[in-house]
């Protein structure tokens, strides 16, 4: 029993994991808490069950259009409820995460009226091929799950690390007048980031409808506050600690339950996460910066 | 500040009692009409009855409002036409929400025309609707609440669904003897009072039975992955699973189950009932065992004709909500003629008198707390159908 659940675990914390990279995403550079961030998760779940079970596409096509429609959703969500609030005088640094609040509460009322209540199963052969070793089940969508994962990690910190564009994001993060000056198109760098979040977003959304066959117009709550606590226990901001903050949280989970009380799931991962965060306020791998003191 | 304030609300004021005043001239202008109405014909004799209704109509269970509401109307088109009372329904949203449910209690209570209130959908509404409309000398009934407990609330409070602490025995006791099934996993939403006092009816009948319980595990509503739980219990090996689940957590969960190899038969509460099931989990819902009050298949001309006239008029199969909901109006139909007048007090004495009252759910009697008096037919899913189960 302890491997599978030690699979369903990392499935789990890997799903947790991309979502929270989306988040960390735009918190590094913008600051932002996107607290729309979980409803475009969920409507790139429910691209892709129109995709394949309404429309009976191939799956990878549910994947680029779930890419799409949340990139375009991230466009607008820059567009319409953040760029306006920034850089004017007398709005409150609150503003952009009330309005991104606002968003969610908008996309999820939207997608309840466009798909309907209640849970839309996935239906795809890819989601039911399986391979059996000895008593364990293993599916071929838990291995993809931990492998788009990985490499999802790994592409974004060689893309910050590495590229042009990500030095000129992270140029933006650290100060966003000062990179102007320098030549960086702050407006693009930024508009490029939320974009690229959604995106991420987008594809959780369907690994999650795939690994669970479960979409429904409120998945996206519970995952986008999951995602914002992994933000916080991996170090705000910061890549590897949003894939090892959801791991942990996906893997304690699951053994609270496998091991302990399933009564006590949330509250034992959340205390344990209060406890890492006193032990080490700036997070798992957050760096101590001067602001930290504030 | 306060000044700000205040002007916005001197208008509301202003224009609440423009409107209120409206109100009371409608009233009284029905009054007189009525009257030699009384007199003359008697097809306009019918007795015309405000009654509210208070549905879970927008949210994540907005299914089984949409199932009531539509129930309801159908009903309310039949009673009309057939001319002895004529019902106007006045309804409000709860969004399953406990304060919302309340606030749109209170704004049916102050309308002084409304004569009873239906709903609300879930349980833990009711547990906080119950008691104001009991204060208020208001009867009002649940179609859907089968929470224990909910008719003790007062003397006002009656409800027309089975309670699960009826239903859940009936099944697992049909199960057990069916499967020979000596050992149980037992698996229960733990954040909703439904769930929980389903859990608490199986856990006792269980424990009657001396069933033996492998593990008690739980879930919150809205989860999406039950996977580690579903191993937990796949280890231990049960005979029978008792799931105490609404229809969209425990249709995820059997597919979920079914996909890692758990192929034994699972037995669910009231809100596992739903054709939903089958359309959400497919094939993974074959062998869902559940206590119905309604069974839409049921070789009865009454049955029959009712699922003709919702499909015709709603494109869809009737479930349990719209048929609770649709009989349930019949009742207060029922009690009104029998009142003679709408009047709560009235209502409320007549609605203790119903007796044998032939619905479509079968034969319906109040107890002297407004509980059901009613036998649950035991359901099992087969080849993505629900059939009885023998």
């Amino acid at each position: 029993m302890i491997l599978e659940q030690l699979i369903n675990g990392i499935t789990l914390g890997s799903i947790y994991a991309i979502v929270a990279l989306g988040f960390t995403l735009v918190f590094g550079v913008l600051g932002i808490i996107n607290m729309a961030h979980g409803e475009i998760f969920m409507f790139g779940a429910f691209i892709g069950v129109i995709m394949t079970s309404t429309l009976g596409l191939p799956i990878w096509v549910a994947f680029l259009a779930a890419i799409i429609v949340t990139a375009i959703l991230g466009y607008m969500l820059e567009r319409f409820a953040l760029r306006p609030l920034r850089g004017k005088q007398g709005v409150s640094h609150l503003a952009p995460l009330i309005s991104t609040i606002g968003v969610s509460i908008l996309l999820e009322n939207v997608s309840h009226h466009l798909f309907g209540a209640g849970n839309h199963p996935f239906r795809n052969a890819f989601a039911d091929i399986s391979f059996q070793i000895g008593s364990i089940t293993i599916y071929l969508v838990q291995i993809l799950i931990f492998v788009i994962s990985i490499l999802l990690m790994m592409a974004l910190s060689y893309w910050l690390s590495k590229t042009k564009a990500g030095k000129a994001l992270r140029a933006t993060a650290e100060n966003l007048e000062t990179a102007s000056l320098l030549g960086v198109n702050t407006k693009k760098i930024i508009v490029l980031t939320v974009v690229i979040a959604s995106a991420m977003g987008g594809i959780a959304g369907i690994l999650v409808g795939m690994a669970f066959n479960s979409v429904n117009p409120q998945m996206g709550l519970s995952m986008g506050l999951k995602g914002l606590a992994i933000i916080i226990l991996g170090g705000m901001g910061n890549v590897k600690g949003a894939m090892a903050g959801g791991l942990i949280l996906g893997l304690s989970e699951t053994l609270i339950v496998a091991y302990g009380d399933s009564g006590y799931r949330d509250a034992i991962a959340f205390i344990a996460i209060i406890i890492i965060l006193m032990l080490r306020p700036q997070g798992l791998f957050g760096q101590k910066t001067t602001e930290a003191g504030r | 500040m306060s000044k700000l304030v205040k002007k916005p609300f001197l208008l509301l004021a202003v224009l609440m009692l423009v409107v209120l005043s409206a109100c009371s001239g409608g009233g009284s202008e029905t009054a007189t009409e009525e009257k030699p109405a009384d007199e003359g014909g008697q097809a306009s004799g019918a007795i015309k009855a405000k009654i509210g209704v208070i549905s879970y109509i927008t949210g994540p269970g907005a299914a089984y409002g949409e199932a009531i509401t539509n129930g309801l109307k159908l009903a309310q088109k039949e009673i009309n036409a057939e001319g002895k009372v004529d019902i106007e329904l006045v309804i409000e949203d709860s969004a399953g929400e406990q304060e919302q449910a309340l606030s749109a209690a209170q704004k049916i209570m102050s309308d002084d025309d409304i004569v009873s209130i239906i709903g609300p959908t879930l349980s833990t509404e009711m547990n906080v609707v119950g008691p104001e409309a009991d204060l208020n000398g208001i009867p009002i009934m649940g179609t859907s609440t089968t929470a224990e407990g909910i008719p003790q609330i007062g003397e006002y409070v009656f409800r027309n669904s089975i309670p699960e602490a009826l239903a859940i025995p009936a099944s697992i006791k049909k199960a057990v003897e069916k499967y020979d099934a000596k050992k149980v996993a037992i698996l229960y939403g733990n954040d909703d009072v439904f769930t929980k006092s389903g859990f608490d009816t199986m856990e006792k009948t269980a424990k009657d039975m001396g069933l033996e319980i492998l593990t008690i595990e739980t879930f919150q509503k809205g989860q999406s992955d039950y996977n580690a739980q579903l191993t937990k219990i796949k280890s231990l090996n049960p005979d029978l699973i008792l799931a105490s689940a609404l229809y969209n957590e425990g249709a995820v969960i059997m597919g979920q189950a079914r996909k890692m190899g758990i192929d034994v038969p699972f037995v669910g509460g009231n809100g596992f009932n739903s054709p939903q099931v089958i359309e959400i989990a497919g094939e993974a819902a074959n062998g869902l065992i559940v206590a119905t009050p309604w069974f839409g298949e049921k070789d009865d001309p009454k049955v029959k004709s009712f699922n003709e006239k919702y499909e015709a008029e709603y494109k869809k199969l009737p479930d349990q909500f719209a048929a609770q909901a649709y009989d349930g109006l019949y009742i207060m139909a029922e009690a009104l003629k029998n009142a003679g007048e709408a009047d709560r007090d009235k209502v409320k004495d007549a609605l203790l008198e119903i007796k044998d009252l032939e619905g479509i759910l079968g034969k319906f009697s109040f107890d002297e707390e407004g509980d059901v008096v009613m036998d649950p037919t035991v359901l099992i899913i087969e080849d993505g159908q629900f059939k009885q189960f023998e």
